[in-house]
């Protein structure tokens, strides 16, 4: 029982992992009052740049620093879109979506090599190595926190962080009132255009770690379509969250570990299909959307940005 | 030297030709480049595609075959976007509408008279889809819970379900183990027009030209103008709101339902893997192109239906990777984007020296 139960915990965050920086890096993003939809482009693109990058140079950190340009490239193309050119933004993130799929998927068939008939998916390149913390990962059960890859680690630090850095500075204060109240930010002397770029760029950066933590460590390798959906599962999360990065990370353990659980539990003799497990994450987000709506006291507790998906222009009062 | 935009006072015309026609442009040559740089020849890539889906009158019912899902759930999407109804749940709804039309022609066949068949399989969808889009209109209109993130969800969940059907207790016990359901009885055939162009075209038309009228010349059509244009001049005019979003919603769900129950009673005749292709994502996109007009939106439908076909044509000539099409479908919607917004905003480049004169009264970029 032990031993199931860290085996299912240290699977969890593996799989979570990438869900965390992900929804970490939208919700940077929605507080500044900017939908970005392309995250599941932007999670493909970041990760087979990522695998290929490491793949010749024999380097897992050139890839993950590949995969974060490509994030933060995508993540600037959706703002110079939906915030200099005020495009609507639900079209801007489906399309860098559409474009990220569809280059994720040109490119894993072109950059490969010769000998593998060009393709990508297939080969093993260097991956990210677990590293297990003396004593502290013999703990039973909890010990899996501590036998988990950097990228794991690093998130046990940048949640609190998140946290800390939203609801405690004077940035995170102006970087809510952004997404809160453009009007009232910009007169306070706040340059909304500024902080939309910066923050969705920051998001970027984070997806595209996210993107490249399946391909560099979670799955490892390259294949077509290798995200599953995380991006979108990802949308949902942040929902779920409410936009707070302590809930987001619970939240990510609870899907990922859903996805990652799901083939010992039927190894378990559950009768659950596999289906009806995916769906959950979807469908637990449709219902906190509609509690948060109910209490809309609650929800501005809450803080749900208000101006969220809305392009900002001083004389659109 | 400043840039500032500047509001224009009517929309203009000539940025709504113009900026497509540049788009496709920048489109077509960035994608050279990109081909360039993975050893193609961009012409004779172009040429493929383009042969290959408007050459012969084959290629063209394959390009149809794409684009008559995209033309009914693009109109579907432009219904609720004049609203401001941002239903961005076509795929589910489209889902929904191939699973009822499925279900009806599977398993109801015994109890419904053959000739009757057919048009129950098509309504089925039609109504599985607005069940499928009332659910978040309900929630809108009466809750006010937000849209855009409720159909998006739905969306999963609908796949998901359709997955569990096609693998589980719907899968054909005689498919040696393929995921997808037996094939329909032929009663439940939705004619084909000329190769695997089905009669779903003339579905698509017919709604076209319908909603054309709803919008032009009815009063519900302008009531849901007004209450996309105006919420609050809405209710002063007296328009139930929360009624007509949900009439609105069901319509529009009602039209991706009727393009999942013609895909699978036109094309596969049978709920098989690989449904959900995303042609309700690509449909929102089809809307957008279209200016949430409904005749353009038949003939945008056709043009990114190319885009998808040709792709597959440049795998099988070129042996290029088919998602090229996606990769040229994502580089015409950036310019695009970028330039929807001078049919609003018109630029203004500033000289220094004037800069002090104007710069209260305009806007910074």
């Amino acid at each position: 029982m032990i031993a199931l139960l860290s085996s299912i915990l240290a699977i969890t965050l593996r799989a979570g992992t990438s869900l965390v920086y992900a929804t970490l890096g939208e919700i940077y993003t929605e507080n500044s009052g900017v939908l970005n939809l392309g995250l599941e482009g932007m999670m493909l693109l970041s990760a087979a740049a990522g695998f290929a990058t490491a793949y010749y140079s024999d380097s897992v950190w050139l890839g993950f620093l590949a995969a974060i340009f490509i994030g933060a490239i995508l993540a600037a193309i959706h703002a110079f879109l939906s915030v200099t050119m005020r495009a609507n933004q639900v079209v801007s993130g489906l399309s860098i979506t559409l474009f990220g799929t569809g280059l994720a998927s040109y490119l894993g068939q072109q950059l490969g090599p010769e000998s593998n008939n060009h393709y990508l998916a297939g080969l093993i390149g260097p991956k990210l190595q677990t590293i297990k913390i003396p004593l502290l990962s013999d703990i039973p059960v909890l010990g899996s926190l501590f036998n988990q890859d950097i990228l794991t680690y690093i998130i046990y630090l940048l949640v609190p962080l998140a946290w800390f850095y939203l609801y405690k500075t004077r940035n995170g204060l102006n970087l809510r009132s952004v997404g809160e109240n453009p009007q009232t930010a910009d007169a306070m002397g706040i340059n909304i255009t500024k902080t939309r770029y910066l923050y969705t760029i920051l998001g970027g950066v984070l997806v595209g770690l996210g993107g490249a933590h399946l391909s560099l460590s979670y799955t490892p390798g390259w294949s077509e379509n290798l995200t599953g959906g995380r991006g979108w599962i990802v949308i949902a999360l942040v929902i779920f969250a409410m936009w707070n990065p302590g809930r987001a990370f619970l939240g990510a353990l609870l899907f990922g570990g859903i996805n990652a659980v799901q083939f010992r539990l039927q190894a378990a003799g559950t009768t659950i299909p596999a289906s009806f497990l995916n769906m959950m994450p979807y469908i637990m987000t449709v219902i906190v959307l509609v509690i948060i709506t109910w209490w809309e006291a609650l929800s501005k507790r809450i803080g749900a940005p208000a101006a969220l998906s809305k392009p900002y222009m001083r004389e659109d009062k | 030297m400043r840039i500032l935009f500047e509001k224009r006072q009517s929309i203009s015309h000539r940025a709504i030709i113009t900026v497509p026609i540049v788009s496709f442009l920048v489109a077509l040559l960035l994608g050279a480049v990109l081909l360039l740089a993975s050893g193609a020849d961009p012409i004779k890539t172009y040429a493929a595609m383009a042969k290959g889906t408007f050459g012969s009158m084959y290629s063209f019912s394959e390009t149809l075959v794409k684009a008559i899902p995209l033309m009914l759930t693009g109109l579907g999407v432009s219904i609720a976007f004049r609203m401001r109804f941002w239903n961005i749940g076509a795929e589910g709804q489209f889902v929904w509408g191939a699973i009822a039309a499925s279900g009806t022609a599977l398993f109801l066949n015994e109890y419904i008279p053959s000739w009757l068949l057919l048009p129950s399989v098509i309504m089925a969808g039609v109504i599985a889809g607005a069940i499928w889009a009332g659910i978040p209109a309900i929630l809108k209109a009466y809750i006010g819970v937000d849209e855009t993130l409720t159909t998006l969800m739905l969306n999963y969940v609908a796949i998901l379900f359709a997955q569990y059907l096609y693998y589980g207790p719907w899968r054909d016990p005689e498919g040696y183990g393929f995921p997808g359901t037996a094939l329909f009885p032929e009663s439940a055939w939705l004619p084909r027009l000329f190769g695997r162009a089905h009669f779903g075209l003339i579905f698509a038309i017919i709604a076209a030209i319908i909603l054309w009228f709803i919008f032009l010349r009815t009063r519900w059509g302008f009531e849901l103008k007004i209450i996309g244009e105006n919420q609050t001049a809405a209710k002063y005019l007296g328009i139930k709101i929360a009624r007509n979003i949900v009439l609105a919603l069901f319509l529009s769900g009602g039209l991706s339902g009727l393009a999942g129950a013609a895909e699978v009673a036109g094309v596969s005749r049978r709920l098989q893997t690989g449904l959900a292709l995303g042609y309700g994502y690509t449909a929102i996109i089809v809307a957008w192109m279209a200016q949430l007009r409904s005749i353009p939106v038949l003939f945008v439908a056709i043009l990114l239906g190319a885009l998808i076909v040709g792709g597959d044509q440049v795998q099988m000539v070129m042996n290029l990777p088919s998602s090229v099409g996606l990769v040229l479908q994502g580089l015409l919607l950036f310019p695009m984007l970028a330039g929807s917004l001078f049919t609003e905003y018109r630029l203004r480049l500033i000289r220094p020296e004037r800069e002090n004169s104007q710069i209260d009264a305009k806007v910074e970029s």
